[in-house]
């Protein structure tokens, strides 16, 4: 089955060039989008069923054996990983066409989201050090486009902020890469893990460090999350949405991956990522509520949301990266889905300033509903899969004695309810007051049903995700297992 | 020979964080220049010198090390497409403000100054919104 681990890559990069080819016609070039993500959907069902059951797959680009060509790793976490994106993307991609703005105002909307897919897919697949390098810049100069699609001020201005900052990143990735060559004379992620053992303690943990760096900047961790709440609001909404759903998600697989792969236990910076875990909720969920503007606030949650990730893997232990695994994928689906409501939510009312909207709870009950099931998710309310997600994170975290930044996460999580009902309070529940200043009006009356049925999908998905929690949950700890067992997978890239 | 290019690439790290930490934009994408050749060169520095890798000319164990010049070339040609893509942005914002500096994030401002901003920023952006708008 190895041949099937490059199509996730290949397959949407011919998509982006025949989309430009069909520049001219519209419904040809969502054709090709849709057909293309729709048959990955499809690819990575089977790869993730594969490798559950037959193990990781392998596959030589070029048959070149690793270390010496570039390889590409199907593993469980690359696998799940693989499908949620997939799937998120196909039902962002629907409400994009749905969304009277970016996707019918610009010819290149539909090949820049499909080398963002290809690039998020390489990431995710990627068994090579300088490959993943290579992936996160296609992933990322497709983000740039998308962002500043439009060109208006606002989005040039925080448009320079992302690129520079981002840019900023790739180049002490490129230090990190020719460190680690002139150390172990590899890039390949399998043969890293074996020679890593050969370097002084104090050089591992060096770049130990200066890999989180790295990949804390596209994660949006403390202190380094600044470009995150600058930019994303400012992009149409189904690309703010597929950017919060997914990109950060990349930044924290990559530093997963590092971190358990490369570098042996007692390298890892273990309590440094706790701390870190802690500012990060704590910041991000006090920046979501001094916020008025519902983007800007979900953008912070993001990135408060993040620190609960890197809080379960600072304990690496299996039951916190299965918690993480699991909160992983309840999160992009639920961030994702949000967005989408919020992009309604301005599309019905006319704007996403909370001062400025109100009663919504009767003008779009379906809205109203939808945004409180995935509030509530992310927020951790039982039975949603948020719930899930943080009890297994926080049994995780009492199992092994980190008392401390338990009770930091539980306060985060009820400030992270706070500012979720500031939304449901501002936009939903409460009548629009009467002294508020006017919003613009609204540029439809009714909800489009292209933009409507994909979130709708996505809530389903979330929602879906709390019901099927038990062999989700089972399969992130089957995913942790090989985490935590690098010998299994050097063995599975190096056959030895 | 080692210590020229880590003294070439100190010196352009060092520029380049200078130049960076500037508000001109002209001047951020410059020292970001600088920064990534400077990345590039610790890169070239990795491998091990000697005769040109090619088969049939020179013997196997004088070769140089291929595979940081692979890399740096590939490193070279992103940051090649990303500078162009910034200074196209560059140019946009140069048109757009009639100005090279950086422009402030006015709803940041906004949360840290008064009211009266925050209705400006609204407005504005809302009047922005409307006329993106098809």
């Amino acid at each position: 089955m190895s041949w099937l681990v490059p199509i996730p890559i290949v397959l949407p990069l011919l998509g982006a060039a025949l989309s430009i080819l069909v520049g001219r016609s519209r419904p040809a070039q969502r054709v090709v989008g849709i057909g293309v993500l729709a048959v990955l959907v499809v690819v990575s069902i089977v790869l993730l069923v594969q490798v559950d059951s037959h193990g990781t797959i392998v596959s030589d680009a070029g048959g070149w054996p690793g270390p010496l060509g570039i390889t590409l790793v199907a593993d469980r976490f690359a696998a799940l990983l693989l499908l949620v994106a997939e799937v998120t993307l196909l039902v962002v991609l629907v409400y994009a066409i749905g969304e009277p703005g970016a996707e019918r105002n610009h010819v290149g909307f539909q090949s820049a989201y499909l080398v963002l897919a290809a690039g998020v897919a390489a990431s995710f697949l990627t068994g090579d050090l300088f490959n993943l390098f290579v992936s996160f810049e296609m992933m990322l100069t497709a983000s740039y486009v998308l962002l500043t699609l439009g060109g208006r001020a606002e989005q040039v201005r925080s448009g320079m902020t992302y690129i520079v900052i981002s840019l900023l990143a790739s180049t002490l990735f490129v230090m990190a890469l020719a460190l680690l060559y002139s150390a172990t004379g590899t890039v390949n992620m399998a043969d890293l893990a074996l020679r890593m053992g050969e370097l002084p303690p104090g050089v591992r943990t060096a770049f130990a460090v200066l890999l989180l760096v790295v990949f804390g900047i596209k994660a949006a961790i403390f202190p380094l999350f600044f470009w995150l709440p600058d930019s994303y609001p400012t992009a149409p909404s189904p690309i703010t949405a597929i950017f919060a759903g997914l990109l950060t998600k990349v930044g924290v697989y990559a530093i997963i991956r590092t971190q358990l792969l490369l570098f042996p236990p007692d390298s890892r910076p273990a309590t440094l990522l706790l701390v870190l875990a802690a500012a990060t909720m704590v910041i991000g969920v006090l920046g979501a509520i001094a916020q008025d503007d519902i983007r800007r606030i979900l953008s912070f949650t993001i990135i408060s949301q993040i620190g609960y990730m890197v809080m379960g893997l600072a304990f690496f232990t299996v039951a916190g990266i299965a918690a993480v695994v699991f909160s992983i994928v309840h999160h992009i689906v639920v961030k994702t889905s949000l967005f989408l409501v919020g992009g309604l939510v301005e599309h019905a009312s006319g704007s996403n300033r909370l001062s400025r909207i109100g009663g919504m709870v009767r003008t779009a009950p379906l809205l109203a509903a939808m945004f409180l099931a995935c509030a509530l998710g992310l927020a951790g309310i039982p039975p949603f899969s948020g719930f899930i997600s943080k009890l297994g994170l926080i049994e995780a975290g009492i199992a092994d004695r980190q008392y401390a930044v338990i009770a930091v996460a539980l306060a985060v999580s009820l400030l992270t309810l706070f500012s979720m009902m500031r939304i449901w309070m501002g936009a939903f529940w409460s009548p629009r007051e009467d002294d508020a200043p006017p919003a613009p009006e609204p540029t439809a009356a009714r909800s489009p049903i292209l933009m409507l049925v994909p979130t709708a999908v996505l809530v389903a998905c979330s929602l879906g995700i709390a019901v099927a929690a038990g062999p989700i949950y089972s399969l992130s700890e089957r995913t942790a297992h090989d985490l935590v067992d690098r010998d299994a997978y050097v063995e599975a890239v190096l056959g030895r | 020979m080692t210590v020229m290019l880590a003294a070439t690439a100190a010196a352009l790290f060092g520029i380049g964080t200078y130049l960076l930490l500037q508000r001109k934009l002209s001047r951020i994408i410059i020292g970001l220049g600088l920064l990534t050749h400077g990345a590039n060169i610790l890169l070239i520095t990795a491998g091990r010198r000697g005769d040109p890798p090619l088969i049939g000319e020179g013997r196997v164990e004088g070769f140089a090390d291929p595979m940081p010049q692979a890399l740096a070339l590939t490193a070279i040609v992103i940051t090649f497409g990303v500078t162009s893509l910034l200074l196209a942005l560059a140019y946009r914002s140069w048109l757009l403000t009639n100005d090279d500096e950086v422009q402030d994030d006015l709803a940041d401002r906004a949360v840290g100054d008064s009211d009266v901003v925050e209705e400006e920023v609204a407005d504005q952006q809302q009047v922005i919104a409307r006329e993106e708008a098809p």
